[in-house]
């Protein structure tokens, strides 16, 4: 039921005219971090304020809400972000990915491949992919004007020299359509060829108050180099609960005697699988 | 035949408010040969290396460099994405204090790989090749590529510094203070590796420095300041054996004889 205290989303009018604004400039500039007067929002910096005003943003009563963190739609983030919006907007919720119109996520693009009337929100904590090297903003806006990229690729260079690979495996730096290097948000890299969808990509960043967007089938190029490229890596095991071994997995420890298990971090995903009859190591074992 | 000069520059003039930085210095300098810019302290070498090197902007006059595609061309009237370029290609820049030239959170390889990779070199193996020859070029062991320049002495820095400002083949190089704060044996190298690769590699360059060591073994001629104002030039030996200026007299005659 709608708290009619609020209202609908919880963000007035003239704030989701702003962030309409932002968002569409976003669109039209893919890749291309615009400045946006972030709320004060019920909940802490770094739980997810920018993706929760940018879904206020582009909510309708019609919609149909899904909300992951880390591909899950039963962590705590997942479920008070869902709760929120079916007090402040009372929208419809679900679980399953391809009934959602709008989906906020933390950390993880879902696995079954979006469809072209979903929009896909990501919470992102630190917009900036220079950030780490070039403290200033100054600068770093400066090097995005003039696309003055040699800096990211001294990242990767770092970690070839550290680790022998490239060892950046979430938050792995992205070049959209041949412009902006991106930072995809702390998406494992397993899902960096995804991006490329038919789905809207938006990305908000509450505390430093960014907004970014990539339109529908924006060509998305993950950095890499020559003699070391891109790689989706993913955990070389199979889900122990439905047996996928396409899916990104999580890793669960068991005991303290180094027992561990790898599972779906897409929990939709894997209770799909599961209800189609697949099973996973544990699950046969069980079933005997 | 008359040789095009490869930076010419006029009348480049500089106001911090009503306190003057540089008044109208102009000078040419040819390729293969190196500027030795000498004055006290406030004397206005750093403002006017800050002009000419595009860091600051000068109020006034022309910094005309020869640029390889399009031949000469006023550096001031550049668009910035155009300076920025020249800045990480056919320019240098020596900072006197090797952390401002430096990125000391990355290793010493990606340093020296930086400004290949800001023009596009995506080939690690390439770049480490690179990056180890110029390490090997300013005396640094090659097994210390991968740390960091924290770990460095201050001599080391500073020869990282320039190893990385030179790995792409600059033509003008700008030196503020190479050897300041560095003791004086570890100077003496320094000069010694500098002067070699100048030389080797026919690089034009302008050093400003108080050290007038420095300029002696470096320098083909010498310009010196006081007051933003230049008040003597000429060929290096020439000024220092026999300088006419009252200033440059107490300069030379400051230099303690050991």
């Amino acid at each position: 039921m709608t708290d009619q205290s609020y209202n609908f989303a919880y963000l007035d009018e003239q704030t989701k005219r702003m962030i309409r604004r932002a968002i569409l400039k976003g669109l039209a500039i893919p890749g291309y971090q615009v400045p946006f007067a972030s709320r004060e929002m019920p909940m802490p910096y770094g739980w997810g304020t920018g993706g929760v005003q940018v879904s206020a943003a582009v909510l309708t009563p019609e919609d149909t809400m899904k909300v992951i963190d880390q591909g899950a739609d039963d962590t705590t983030n997942a479920v008070s972000i869902r709760k929120f919006f079916e007090r402040t907007a009372g929208v419809d919720t679900t679980t399953a990915t391809s009934e959602a119109s709008v989906i906020q996520t933390r950390h993880r693009i879902p696995e079954e491949p979006l469809h072209e009337d979903q929009i896909l929100v990501y919470q992102v904590p630190i917009p900036e992919p220079l950030r780490f090297l070039e403290p200033r903003e100054t600068e770093t806006r400066k090097m995005h004007a003039l696309e003055e990229y040699g800096l990211m690729h001294v990242k990767l260079y770092e970690d070839i020299s550290r680790h022998g690979h490239i060892a950046t495996s979430y938050a792995y730096p992205v070049k959209v359509e041949g412009r902006y290097v991106m930072d995809p948000s702390p998406i494992p890299k397993f899902d960096n060829p995804k991006m490329e969808m038919p789905a809207i990509q938006l990305f908000g960043a509450g505390r430093e108050q960014r907004i970014y967007a990539l339109p529908p089938w924006t060509k998305v190029v993950s950095l890499d180099f020559d003699d070391h490229p891109f790689e989706a890596s993913k955990a070389d095991h199979c889900c122990a609960l439905c047996g996928a071994n396409d899916s990104y997995l999580d890793e669960v420890i068991t005991d303290d005697a180094g027992g561990r298990m790898f599972i779906c971090s897409d929990t939709d995903y894997c209770e799909g699988r599961r209800a189609a009859g697949h099973r996973g190591p544990l699950n046969a074992e069980a079933a005997e | 035949m008359s040789v095009t000069p490869l930076l010419d520059v006029r009348g480049v003039t500089k106001h911090y408010g009503r306190h003057i930085g540089c008044k109208d210095v102009g000078f040419k300098l040819y390729p293969g040969e190196v500027m030795g810019i000498v004055g006290e302290s406030g004397s206005g070498k750093t403002t006017l290396l800050n002009c000419l090197a595009g860091h600051q902007a000068a109020d006034a006059g022309q910094v005309i460099f020869d640029t390889r595609v399009e031949g000469p061309r006023d550096t001031l009237l550049m668009s910035e994405p155009e300076r920025r370029m020249l800045g990480r290609t056919d320019w240098a820049f020596v900072h006197q204090h090797a952390r401002d030239g430096l990125r000391m959170g990355v290793s010493a390889g990606g340093n020296v790989g930086e400004r290949l990779m800001a023009v596009g070199a995506r080939h690690y193996g390439d770049i480490r090749e690179q990056a180890l020859d110029w390490l090997e070029r300013v005396e640094i062991d090659g097994a210390r590529v991968d740390d960091r320049p924290t770990t460095f002495s201050g001599g080391m820095q500073q020869r990282l510094q320039i190893a990385r400002n030179l790995v792409t083949g600059p033509r003008l190089v700008f030196m503020d203070e190479p050897t300041g704060g560095l003791d004086v044996s570890v100077q003496a190298r320094l000069l010694d590796l500098l002067r070699g690769l100048v030389r080797g590699m026919g690089l034009s360059a302008i050093v400003v420095t108080h050290d007038l060591a420095v300029v002696r073994l470096l320098a083909d001629r010498l310009m010196v300041m006081k007051d933003g104002h230049v008040v003597e030039t000429g060929l290096t030996d020439q000024v220092l054996d026999d300088p006419q200026h009252a200033y440059t007299q107490l300069l030379v005659s400051s230099v303690l004889q050991v």
